[in-house]
C-alpha cells in the first residue's frame, strides 16, 4: 500500500538517480540505521555480539569488497581469505609499532595495505579470464599464508607463531583486548560497515562502476568505447582488496583478539565469502549483505533447531550444514544466478503493483 | 572544427578539398586516410593493399560479398587490428599504432555487427558508459560522491538523454538491456555511440536482421545522425537498396581487395563488381 513510485515525481536528475527512488525505501533504510546504531548498542549481549552480529558486519565488508570484483568486474578471485590475512597482518604490525596512533586509522591503512598487495595480485587478470585467473588468486592465497607463517617479522618473532591483538582505546573505551565490551566492538563493526557500504554504492553508481560493469558484461566493447582495461581490473582489485583488508583487520582485532593464520584465513574462508556473494547476490551492495547475514545465521539456527529442539548430536548438525549449503549454491546457481538479491527485487516489483497482477 | 580543416586543408595543397553532394550538402576535407594497408592473420591476408579515404562529413559505405573484408577493415580503423602494412591517417597526421580505448579518446565510435551491449547494466547506464571519456572526476571524489562526481554525473546525464530523445528510447530508458528485443538493442548500441559524440561513427552492418520498418527507421537516423550532428559516418551494409540510398561514396570490397569506389552510380555500373556479385558468364 505504502510502496509506491505512483506520485513520487522526480524533478532532477539527481533526484532520478538516487540510491532509493522509492520513498518507503528511503524511509526503511533510515529505520534500519537508526535501530542499528541507536537501539541495538543498548540491548546487546555477548551472546548475540560473538555469535552474530559482529561476523555478520565484518563477513558483510569481505562480501562487498568480493562482490566489486567479482560481481562488479567480473574478475573471479580466490584469494580472499588470504588478503584478510594481509589485512589482519598489517593491523598487527602498525598496532604494535605504533601503539600512540588510534586504531581506527591503523584498520584503515591495514586496508590500504592491502589494496596496494591486491592490486599486484590482480596483474595477471589483465592476462587471463575466468577459471585460470581463479587459479592464480588461488596461488595468492597459498603463497601469502604460507608467507605469514614462515617469516618471523609477521607476527614479531612470538613463540606461538600466533598474532595477537593488544588493549587500544577509541575515547578511552577499550575496542580491541580482552575487556573489550560487546556493544563497543560491535559499534567499531558497524561504522566501518556503514561507512563501506555507502562508498561502495557510491564508487559503483558512478563511471568508475560503470566501466568495471562494462568489462564484465563484455571487455571487447568496453575497449572500443574508451575504458581502459588496466586500469579499470586493477582498480576493482585495489578497492576490493581495500575492503577485504579492513574486514579483515577487524576479523583479528575486534572479533577475534589472537590469530592463527592457516586455520582462520585459509581457503575456507576464501569459499565462504565467495557462496556469500553467489547465495547474496553478485552485482549488488545488498546481497553482500545478505549472503552475509545468510551464512553467518545458519549454523547458528541450524545448532538452535538441531540440537535444543530435536536433541541431534551436534556433530551430526555440522555436517547437516554443509550439505545444506552445498545444495543451497546448486540451486541458487541453477535458479537464480543473482541471488537472494535479485528473489527481493522481484518481490519488491511484485509489491509495487500489488494486489493487482498488472 | 572547421577551423581545423581549413588550416589541414592550407597544410597539404595537393589534396582536392572536397566536393557536393547531389541534395545540396558540403562534404570536406580528407578526415580519414588510409593509405596501402595489408593485414594478414598466419597465411591468411585479409586486406590486401587497400588505400582509402572518408571525408569529412560523409556517409561512407563499404560494400562486398561475405568474407571480402569488411569488418577487418573496420577494426583495423578502430584500432583492434594493426595492419602489417600501411598507414592510418587522421585529420592530417599519421595514427601511431594504438590500443583501441585510445582511439575510442580520439573521437571514433563504432556499433557492432552482433550487438555489444552491456546486457546487465539497464539502457540509461549503457548510454551513459559512451560518455566515459567525458567522465574525469577522481575516485576519492566519486567515493564521497559530492561536488565534481555529482555535477558530473547530471551534467553528462543531460546529453545522454538529449541522445535518448533523439532516438526515441524514452521509454525504455530503465530496462535491463538483455530484455530488449533486437531492433531496440541495435538503436540502443547506436545511442551509446552517439553518447561518446564522435566525429567518425563506425557502422557495422546497422540493418542485418532488421524488418522493412526496423530498416526505414534506422536509415532515417542515421540520415539525422549524419545532418544535425554534422557526424561522419562510415557503414557496413548488405541491403544494397539501402547502400544506394544512404551513401555519398561507395568502395566496394572482394577477397580482401579493392574493385571499385566512387559513387553509388559509378559503382553499379563497375564491371568488376557486377561479377564479383553476380558473377561473370562463362565463355
Amino acid at each position: 500500500m505504502f510502496y509506491r513510485e505512483a506520485g513520487d515525481f522526480k524533478t532532477s536528475y539527481e533526484a532520478d538517480s538516487q540510491t532509493f527512488p522509492i520513498a518507503f525505501d528511503r524511509y526503511r533504510y533510515w529505520f534500519v540505521l537508526a535501530v542499528a546504531f541507536l537501539v541495538i548498542p543498548f540491548v546487546i549481549n555477548d551472546y548475540w555480539a560473538n555469535a552474530l552480529l559482529i561476523p555478520f558486519l565484518i563477513y558483510a565488508i569481505a562480501a562487498i569488497g568480493l562482490n566489486i570484483l567479482t560481481g562488479y568486474c567480473g574478475q573471479v578471485s580466490l584469494g580472499t581469505g588470504a588478503f584478510m590475512a594481509v589485512g589482519a597482518y598489517a593491523c598487527y604490525k602498525l598496532m604494535t609499532a605504533f601503539p600512540e596512533i588510534n586504531i581506527l586509522l591503523h584498520i584503515l591503512l591495514s586496508g590500504v595495505v592491502t589494496a596496494v598487495v591486491g592490486a599486484a595480485f590482480g596483474l595477471p587478470s589483465l592476462r587471463i579470464k575466468g577459471f585460470y585467473l581463479a587459479v592464480a588468486t588461488l596461488a595468492a592465497q597459498f603463497f601469502l599464508v604460507w608467507l605469514f607463517n614462515k617469516v618471523p617479522w609477521f607476527y614479531n618473532n612470538s613463540a606461538s607463531g600466533q598474532i595477537s591483538a593488544p588493549e587500544r582505546f577509541v575515547f578511552d573505551i577499550a575496542v580491541t583486548g580482552p575487556n573489550t565490551k560487546a556493544w563497543a566492538a560491535y559499534l567499531v563493526c558497524l561504522v566501518f560497515v556503514t561507512l563501506s557500504a555507502i562508498v561502495a554504492r557510491n564508487l559503483t553508481r558512478g563511471s568508475m562502476g560503470r566501466r568495471w560493469m562494462a568489462i564484465r558484461d563484455m571487455d571487447i566493447a568496453a575497449e572500443i568505447i574508451g575504458v581502459n582495461p588496466l586500469k579499470a581490473k586493477l582498480s576493482a582489485f585495489a578497492v576490493s582488496s581495500f575492503f577485504v583488508g579492513i574486514s579483515g583487520a577487524l576479523f583479528f582485532a575486534v572479533y577475534l583478539g589472537a590469530v592463527e593464520v592457516g586455520e582462520v584465513f585459509g581457503i575456507n574462508k576464501s569459499f565462504l565469502v565467495l557462496f556469500m556473494i553467489i547465495i547474496g547476490g553478485l552485482g549488488s551492495i545488498f546481497g553482500a549483505f545478505a549472503g552475509a547475514a545468510f551464512l553467518v545465521c545458519l549454523p547458528v539456527v541450524l545448532k538452535v533447531i538441531g540440537v535444543d529442539l530435536f536433541g541431534w548430536p551436534p556433530d551430526l548438525v555440522a555436517h547437516f550444514q554443509l550439505v545444506i549449503i552445498g545444495l543451497l549454491i546448486m540451486f541458487f546457481l541453477i535458479k537464480e544466478p543473482h541471488g537472494l538479491a535479485q528473489l527481493w527485487r522481484v518481490a519488491k516489483e511484485k509489491l509495487r503493483l500489488w494486489p493487482f497482477p498488472y | 572544427m572547421i577551423e581545423a580543416a581549413e588550416k589541414h586543408m592550407h597544410q597539404n595543397e595537393d589534396l582536392t578539398s572536397g566536393y557536393t553532394t547531389a541534395d545540396g550538402r558540403r562534404i570536406g576535407d580528407v578526415m580519414m586516410d588510409l593509405k596501402s594497408i595489408t593485414l594478414r592473420f598466419g597465411g591468411v591476408v585479409a586486406i590486401q593493399d587497400i588505400s582509402f579515404d572518408i571525408r569529412q562529413g560523409e556517409i561512407r559505405a563499404i560494400i562486398g560479398p561475405n568474407g571480402a573484408g569488411k569488418s577487418s577493415m573496420l577494426n583495423v580503423i578502430s584500432g583492434f587490428y594493426v595492419p602489417q602494412e600501411g598507414e592510418v591517417w587522421f585529420r592530417g597526421k599519421k595514427r601511431p599504432s594504438l590500443k583501441p580505448y585510445q582511439v575510442a579518446q580520439q573521437g571514433i565510435a563504432r556499433t557492432f555487427q552482433n550487438i555489444a551491449l552491456f546486457e546487465g547494466m539497464t539502457v540509461l547506464d549503457n548510454v551513459m558508459t559512451g560518455r566515459l571519456n567525458f567522465m574525469k572526476s577522481g575516485w576519492l571524489a566519486q567515493t564521497i560522491w559530492l561536488g565534481k562526481a555529482s555535477r558530473e554525473e547530471t551534467a553528462n546525464r543531460q546529453k545522454v538523454e538529449e541522445i535518448i530523445d533523439f532516438l526515441e528510447i524514452q521509454s525504455i530508458r530503465k530496462t535491463p538491456v538483455g530484455r530488449l528485443p533486437y531492433g531496440l538493442k541495435k538503436r540502443v548500441e547506436l545511442a551509446r555511440a552517439l553518447a561518446a559524440e564522435p566525429e567518425l561513427l563506425l557502422l557495422d552492418e546497422p540493418m542485418a536482421g532488421m524488418n522493412v520498418e526496423e530498416k526505414e527507421d534506422m536509415s532515417r537516423f542515421i540520415l539525422d545522425v549524419n545532418d544535425e550532428f554534422g557526424t561522419t559516418i562510415a557503414l557496413i551494409e548488405h541491403d544494397m537498396g539501402v547502400v544506394m540510398d544512404l551513401s555519398d561514396r561507395v568502395v566496394v570490397m572482394d577477397y580482401g581487395k579493392k574493385i571499385g569506389d566512387g559513387t553509388p552510380d559509378e559503382v553499379r555500373n563497375n564491371e568488376q563488381v557486377i561479377a564479383a556479385y553476380l558473377g561473370v558468364p562463362n565463355e
